[in-house]
């Protein structure tokens, strides 16, 4: 399904390497609706969507791209001339899981920046069922594809952190994972862009890098079949796949100092995030997104593992 | 009198309604609406201009990119900050790898499926196929093992039910291809699906991701340094060079024999579809830096009712040339519904006035969509490939005339066939055949750099806001894979104060203006033939054929639409 977004998501899904995109949508996975590939338009396209629910009630999985626009009555996005919000709760009532795909459907992403003038509200927050999270602007493709075979071939939910997140693969900060971080450690840092510590490939904390307070896997699986990822090509981490990252300050003013808690901190245990130094409101803002703890997600904690 | 509605129109970016009339089975008015807005322009107000691109970028993910480049540029344009030769390059290489990358997805997933019957293809025979494809492409996979492979795939997927090629107008009379062309066409469509994803990696290497890779105002984010592992060095730039020559193959012996292929079945396509006589580029691939356009190997300009003796300037400072209107638009001004707005002085505020969902039709609304309607000098433009061709072509570029005037000789149709659905098709992948070329040359120039040890890739000397003037306005341009796109940008003591867009399916899919007049998609659709009302495959033809992209166009909004249903007869 796709709210309001930019197709980032169905974009990178596409550039999976392992598997592949084609031999999952031939061989693996039966994708029934999609606006942005499937052959149909119109009502034949409402068809397969309407038939894919009815044939295979409490069977079939949503990936929601996108927010959803609840400001003015969810004039804001509509699809056929209806709301994003009555399509989602049509479409979530009969499904076995519902991922969001992104930031967007999963905090909100760019629309929800202040002042989020269309009420854009992550799908978490208006639909009666656990939702597994999968943030980043857009998530990385191999990520994308190891959530949707946990689901398919494991047939269990993998493990989520408090966010909703898969600990599969947003258990580590970025900034432990990063091969530049023994620069970190030892005090050497890129001073402006393109000076001789950048081309050195020193660590980029003090151009604003958001890895210190990002959980994602960039570092680790990279990007595009493992090419490369934000920091090894120059610049900083923005945070994408953190709620209210847009807010946390200009993203090439550096984090304020942070305690060095160990590499086996998680978010959860952690409990606090640092926000950009001179905008305390900002921080605080971090801090009280990051430990809030959704009922939702709870109840997934709940049934960890269950079988679907 | 039939008046059908197409909502969800698929295989766009976005979501777009259209309402057609059709009479005697041919489209006789059509209404085009965004249907979903995000508000972005609201957001940027108050930020770090230097964080305007991250934000921008994000209005859209197919056309990842384009808006950055267009942001910083507009910033750069502002504070008056020169970009490095190397960085240019660098940034030129990432435009190019996109055009050559969006235009393939848009022609095989996007848009092939207009022209090419999947299910047909399951009676082809596999070794026609291959002497055929070899009759007019080189490229060593196309042998009679690998058609019947595919087929046999396909066969098995049509037994399952076809997942995303489902419900399609499958055997409809306006599909004219043999069985062992449309064979041809879903093999490449698999295959470039699998392309895709290698060429991008060279956005990776600069940009450290895509979709989305990172821009930086003043410059680009990453280093080079040949001495050293952690910078772009010579296995980067080899894998960059290997990645050109797999996309080369790619472009010149799959996707540009298979689009003269097909189109060769389609030559009644090039008398529908042309819409509008107006034509903008604002230029693109700077080769002596940005605030040279004449350098441009594309060139900016506006040509008028197809006169392609005349070349008219653009300027898009002038607050009398672009202005935006709202008159059929979900939106408010100030001033009333019937000015027009120059960017600079833009205003988003949201006023929704259509009917309270769920609703059947928009018909009877005097606004009906979420975009604003841009116009040039009071003109309704054509922006994208056809256009920035046109252009390039009356401006005497003799590179882009030769190709221009090759491709209609092989296809035997007349100068006047650009004009069309067919045109638009065409013209795309002539726009990705130049693209390609530039690219080997812009990789060339980057290595001449690295030799020379010229590898500076930012300049900082205005990169602190203190040592910005406390008012600045710039503007960036661009030319995107589907056509003229635009940031306008105020700053004020080191923050935004004014931020507007101006897109390229704004300036193709809008509503109308003050004075009535139609934008290219509504245009083009008028004449357009509907065989068979509940199957308007033509209607997905034209439309595809603007490729367009409506979370850009609603820079801030994005329409959706799904129904396709009669809603009124007479």
């Amino acid at each position: 399904m796709h709210f309001q977004e930019c197709t980032c998501c169905s974009e990178s899904f596409i550039r999976a390497s392992h598997p592949i995109v084609l031999d999952v949508l031939l061989d693996v996975l039966s994708l029934n609706y999609t606006e942005t590939l499937m052959a149909a338009s119109g009502f034949q396209a409402e068809k397969s969507l309407n038939d894919t629910i009815q044939n295979n009630k409490g069977k079939y999985i949503v990936l929601v791209e996108g927010a959803v626009p609840t400001g003015h009555d969810g004039v804001y996005c509509m699809i056929g001339g209806k709301t994003a919000e009555s399509i989602l709760q049509t479409v979530a009532k009969d499904a076995a899981a519902v991922v969001a795909w992104g930031s967007c459907a999963s905090n909100g992403c760019v629309q929800a920046a202040k002042p989020n003038p269309t009420g854009a509200t992550p799908i978490h927050k208006l639909i009666d069922k656990p939702v597994i999270n999968v943030p980043g602007c857009p998530p990385i493709a191999d990520v994308m594809m190891g959530v949707v075979t946990h689901l398919l071939t494991l047939g269990q939910l993998p493990a989520l952190d408090s966010q909703g997140r898969p600990k599969e693969f947003y258990g580590r900060r970025v900034h432990d994972t990063c091969y530049r971080r023994p620069n970190y450690d030892a005090g050497l840092f890129v001073e402006s862009f393109d000076d001789e510590n950048a081309r050195k490939g020193y660590c980029l904390y003090k151009m604003g890098c958001r890895g210190p307070v990002t959980y994602n896997a960039c570092s680790v699986i990279k990007w595009n079949e493992g090419t490369s990822y934000p920091i090894q090509s120059g610049h900083g981490c923005i945070g994408c796949s953190e709620e209210g990252f847009w807010d946390n300050g200009p993203f090439y003013q550096h984090l304020a100092s942070f305690p060095g808690f160990g590499i086996e901190s998680t978010a959860d245990t952690v409990g606090t995030v640092v926000g950009v130094a001179t905008l305390a409101g900002v921080a605080v803002h971090a801090v009280a997104t990051n430990i809030r703890k959704r009922p939702v997600i709870a109840e997934v904690h709940a049934d960890d593992q269950k079988e679907i | 009198m039939t008046r059908i509605v197409v909502d969800p129109i698929t295989r766009i970016e976005g979501h777009l309604r259209v309402e057609a009339v059709v009479e005697n089975g041919v489209i006789t008015d059509a209404f085009s609406s965004g249907t979903m807005v995000r508000g972005l322009e609201k957001i940027l107000i108050g930020r770090d201009p230097r964080d305007a691109w991250a934000i921008t970028e994000r209005v859209c993910g197919v056309c990842t990119t384009v808006h950055a480049l267009t942001s910083v540029r507009a910033v750069e344009s502002a504070l008056n900050i020169t970009v490095p030769p190397t960085a240019e390059i660098i940034r030129n290489i990432m435009m190019a790898t996109l055009y050559i990358q969006d235009h393939v997805v848009h022609f095989y997933h996007l848009h092939a499926l207009d022209w090419v019957d999947i299910v047909n293809a399951l009676k082809a025979d596999p070794k026609k196929a291959a002497e055929l494809a070899q009759s007019f492409s080189k490229w060593d996979k196309n042998t009679p093992a690998y058609f019947t492979d595919v087929q046999t795939k396909i066969k098995a997927f049509a037994a399952s039910g076809l997942g995303i090629f489902a419900n399609g107008y499958w055997g409809h009379p306006a599909y004219k291809l043999p069985p062992e062309v449309n064979l041809i066409a879903v093999a490449h469509y698999l295959d470039a699906l699998e392309w895709q994803k290698e060429v991008v990696k060279i956005h990776a290497v600069f940009g450290g991701k895509n979709p989305h890779p990172n821009y930086l105002v003043g410059g680009v984010p990453c280093s080079i340094n040949m001495n050293e592992v952690a910078a772009i060095n010579s296995e980067r730039l080899n894998l960059v060079s290997r990645l050109i020559s797999q996309a080369d193959e790619f472009v010149n012996e799959v996707y540009i024999p298979d689009l003269l292929a097909v189109a060769s079945f389609y030559k009644d396509w090039a008398s529908w579809g042309g819409g509008l006589p107006n034509y903008m580029s604002y230029g693109e691939f700077p080769t002596k830096g940005y605030g040279q356009p004449e350098s441009f190997k594309y060139p900016r300009g506006v040509v008028l009712n197809r006169d392609l003796s005349t070349v008219h300037p653009v300027n898009p400072r002038d607050s009398q040339e672009i202005k935006e209107y709202i008159s059929s638009s979900w939106y408010t001004y100030e001033g009333g519904d019937n000015v027009g707005i120059h960017p600079w002085a833009g205003e988003t505020s949201l006023s929704y006035t259509g009917p309270k969902p769920p609703f059947e039709t928009l018909e009877g609304h005097q606004k009906y969509s979420f975009l604003k309607t841009p116009r040039w000098k009071e003109s309704a433009m054509e922006v994208g490939p056809l256009a920035r061709l046109i252009v390039a072509y009356a401006s005497g570029r003799t590179d882009v005339q030769e190709l221009v005037k090759d491709t209609l000789g092989k296809l035997n149709v007349p100068v006047a066939a650009l004009f069309s659905t067919l045109g638009r098709t065409a013209a795309r992948g002539l726009d990705a055949a130049l693209a390609m070329g530039w690219l080997k040359e812009f990789y060339g120039q980057l290595m001449e750099r690295v030799k020379i040890n010229e590898v500076s890739t930012f300049n900082g000397e205005f990169w602190e806001p203190k040592s910005w003037p406390a008012d600045a306005e710039g503007v960036g341009l661009t030319e995107a894979p589907r056509g003229a796109l635009a940031h306008w940008i105020k700053i004020h003591n080191g923050a935004i104060e004014n931020y507007q867009l101006v897109v390229p399916t704004t300036w193709n899919g809008s509503p109308r203006d003050a004075k009535g007049q139609r934008s290219s998609v509504e245009q083009a659709l008028i004449g357009t033939p509907v065989a068979k009302i509940d199957e308007p495959v033509e209607i997905l033809r034209t439309i595809h054929s603007f490729d367009p992209c409506l979370a850009c166009a609603v820079h801030l909004y994005d329409p959706q639409g799904r129904h396709l249903h009669q809603v009124s007869f007479e």
